[in-house]
């Protein structure tokens, strides 16, 4: 029988979380961008203020979704463009298979997008003989090592320039002699570059779909992106339904967030909108224009009113960064597309309750993630609502359930609560003083693997006040 | 200002730790208020309700209600477990006909540092406690009840005592509450980052609002043999120097 998701991620993270040598350069990599987020928000006059502008932008977009979706649909429509709406991944990895077919394209390049992650878009292409090319650099990595991204907005970070240098002379060209990150980036580029101009098909994710205007808004670095969108023949934007924003001017407010959230930038050195194919009279842009429109559980989502906000998600990594469960398990210990905070409350909804439960759980519930998120998603009472969900479902121990009935039991007695906390210590006391602590006889075995047992005083504090610290 | 303050003395602290209740009764008692310790009172239900088992902490709230329902004050030495009063009570008890009551106790429950800063505009305690000792901002106490510099306020009115900051204070010790049992590798590994701040900052003692992170952190730290120890908020106010009693 092969392990549950929950049996993988315990055993990954158990052994992830002692590795000292990644704990270190997550820590430096979060050290970094710590630095670079805080001055990144000291740019912004009232950060508070700029999370509620663009809370509220979201807020109005996911309660109208209908409507501006079908605003954005119309436009692009207008303007030459063909939009499909993809009911789950696999409507939509076929929609995007049929029309590389069709239209005789061998090699495709791809700018970062975590929706194609989602859906397993590559595979589906490479599958049917179609060569896939990630151009991201961070991207462009974990391809070679065959690794889903490590992170949303950093998907290599979890190597360090040594690594990654290694990975290139076997990978890229046998005759890399130095680990300088321009010199890997160089080598990168040349061999990107051959890739940029025989693609026939350019997929690219899409940061903002703009209702009004009807274009796609995408932020970048590295200008992959603008390659991948007007260089190839055809250009086939994937993204979920919830990207959508209801007007141009919005931008204004998310762009910046999502840059400082995201990296510590100003802004991201390329903001491109796009709105459709070349049109007469123009010299760039690709020949064919399409949008997936991505649902795969969305609406679903957007059914629960109370978790619906979870929808307004710009896949900025903030949430990431700050998580100590993320820094300490690291991306690919979730075994998910959406790691982090996020991905816990995201998760469950999209890949089943029953097997993604354990990430509700995976949460000391310390709520940076919820502090520091640019649309103000309140991510770890999200995780509390999901496993109060998964309770009610059943989802849980039949063991657990009967030992918070007792405990209830007893929390409702404050005499045999009294009479039950007396005997766990007692009974503690005696088995560490048998020298059992940590062994199988031990109730507290689990907290003695890693700590020094708990204090057992003699009395209470109940009975102390009994016993005279009543008298004021 | 002869308001008397019920006790709220979370189940662990009554059980594990019951010197920060003490202590806690006799910072109070101090500055001149009279206490009294509701003895009907058992747990909050935050541990059921954290789990996911609503239906379980559900009667543990009402329970709580009915207790401190007359309390003119509750004030109790965690953060956490204001927290489950203060900012889950209302959700849970949605249905109950003790909804309306809960609010009303919420809104007169305390967690330590805020009651003697914010409602007794009191920071000078009259204590005394000439040790190396660092802050951890625990995570209820601070993201959920907002009290950031509270806590700093009245230990920097402490004689003798010097505050060394950590790295990364604001950042969770890992305790978590079932966490620390259900994913008992993670919560230690982030404990071990914890203890290595404080470390790095050669205080002698670690201190916090929340006694659950503190247990917890001393578990850590008594495993690595690490010389620093834990010790409440609540334990260093009550130092009057009058004696030599070690916490």
């Amino acid at each position: 029988m092969s392990a549950t998701a929950a049996q993988r991620f315990l055993h990954d993270a158990a052994v992830k979380s002692a590795d000292l040598v990644h704990r270190e350069i997550i820590q430096r990599g979060m050290d970094s961008y710590d630095a670079a987020h805080l001055k990144g928000r000291a740019r912004i006059k009232d950060w508070e203020a700029a999370r509620q502008k663009c809370q509220a932008i979201k807020r109005e977009a996911i309660n109208h979704l209908d409507r501006y979706l079908l605003q954005f649909e119309e436009k692009v429509i207008s303007r030459g463009g063909h939009v499909f709406w993809a009911a789950n991944g696999e409507e939509a990895c076929t929609y995007v298979k049929n029309l590389a077919t069709r239209l005789g394209v061998h090699t495709i390049v791809k700018s970062k997008s975590m929706v194609t992650e989602e859906i397993h878009l590559s595979p589906a292409l490479e599958k049917v003989g179609i060569k896939v090319w990630e151009t991201d650099f961070g991207e462009y990595i974990v391809q070679l090592r065959d690794e889903p991204p490590y992170h949303i907005v950093t998907p290599a970070m979890h190597l360090n320039r040594g690594q990654i240098a290694k990975l290139f002379r076997e990978k890229v060209d046998p005759e890399i002699d130095s680990d300088d990150p321009a010199y890997l980036m160089a080598a990168a580029r040349r061999k990107l570059r051959q890739a940029f101009f025989s693609a026939e098909m350019g997929i690219s994710g899409a940061n903002f779909l703009v209702a009004d205007a009807g274009v796609i808004a995408i932020s970048t670095n590295e200008g992959n992106g603008r390659l991948c969108t007007s260089i190839p023949r055809i250009h086939v934007v994937v993204t979920g339904i919830e990207k959508v924003i209801p007007r141009l001017e919005d931008l204004a407010a998310l762009w910046p967030v999502l840059a400082t959230s995201g990296t510590g930038q100003g802004i991201t050195t390329y903001s491109t909108l796009i709105g459709g194919p070349r049109r007469p009279g123009e010299v760039d842009g690709p020949e064919e224009f399409h949008v997936v429109l991505v649902d795969n559980g969305r609406s679903q989502l957007l059914a629960d009113p109370e978790q619906r906000e979870v929808l307004h998600c710009i896949r900025c990594g903030a949430c990431l960064n700050i998580c100590p469960v993320f820094r300490h398990v690291g991306g690919h210990t979730y075994g998910t597309t959406y790691p982090g905070p996020i991905g816990s409350v995201l998760t469950p909804h999209l890949g089943g309750i029953k097997e993604f439960n354990h990430l509700s759980y995976a949460s000391s519930l310390c709520g940076a993630c919820s502090s520091v998120c640019p649309v103000k998603i309140d991510l770890h009472h999200h995780l509390l609502q999901n496993r109060r969900n998964a309770t009610e479902a059943g989802a849980t121990k039949s063991s657990e359930r009967l030992m918070f009935r007792a405990w209830r039991h007893a929390m409702l007695h404050p005499r045999i609560y009294a009479l039950g906390g007396w005997s766990m210590r007692n009974t503690l006391r005696m088995i560490y003083g048998l020298g059992l602590a940590g062994t199988i006889l031990d109730p507290m075995r689990v907290w003695n693997l890693h700590r020094s047992p708990v204090p057992l005083p003699s009395e209470s504090f109940r009975a102390r006040w009994r016993k005279g610290l009543g008298a004021n | 200002m002869q308001q008397k303050i019920s006790l709220f003395v979370p189940c662990f602290v009554d059980q594990l730790l019951p010197q920060v209740a003490v202590d806690t009764v006799k910072v109070l008692r101090r500055i001149g208020y009279e206490v009294e310790f509701p003895e009907d009172q058992t747990c909050c239900g935050q541990p059921a309700f954290n789990t996911g088992y609503w239906d379980e902490a559900r009667p543990c709230a009402e329970h709580f209600v009915r207790v401190f329902k007359h309390a003119e004050v509750i004030v109790c030495p965690s953060g956490s477990c204001v927290t489950m009063v203060r900012t889950f009570y209302a959700d849970l008890l949605a249905g109950s006909s003790l909804r309306d009551d809960a609010i009303a106790v919420a809104s007169r429950t305390f967690e330590l540092s805020e009651f003697l800063v914010k409602v007794a505009a009191v920071t000078q305690v009259g204590a005394t406690f000439p040790h190396a000792v660092t802050y951890h901002a625990s995570c209820h106490g601070l993201r959920e009840l907002h009290l950031r510099d509270e806590p700093l306020q009245l230990l920097r009115q402490v004689k003798g005592l010097s505050l060394i900051e950590m790295a990364r204070s604001e950042e969770c010790c890992g305790f978590g509450g079932t966490f620390a049992a259900k994913f008992a590798d993670i919560s230690a590994a982030m404990g071990d980052s914890k203890a290595e701040s404080v470390a790095a900052t050669g205080a002698e003692f670690v201190t916090a609002i929340d006694p659950s992170c503190l247990l917890h952190l001393q578990g850590i730290l008594g495993k690595r043999r690490a010389p620093a120890r834990t010790i409440h908020l609540a334990s260093i106010l009550a130092q009057d120097g009058s004696t030599q009693e070690r916490p």
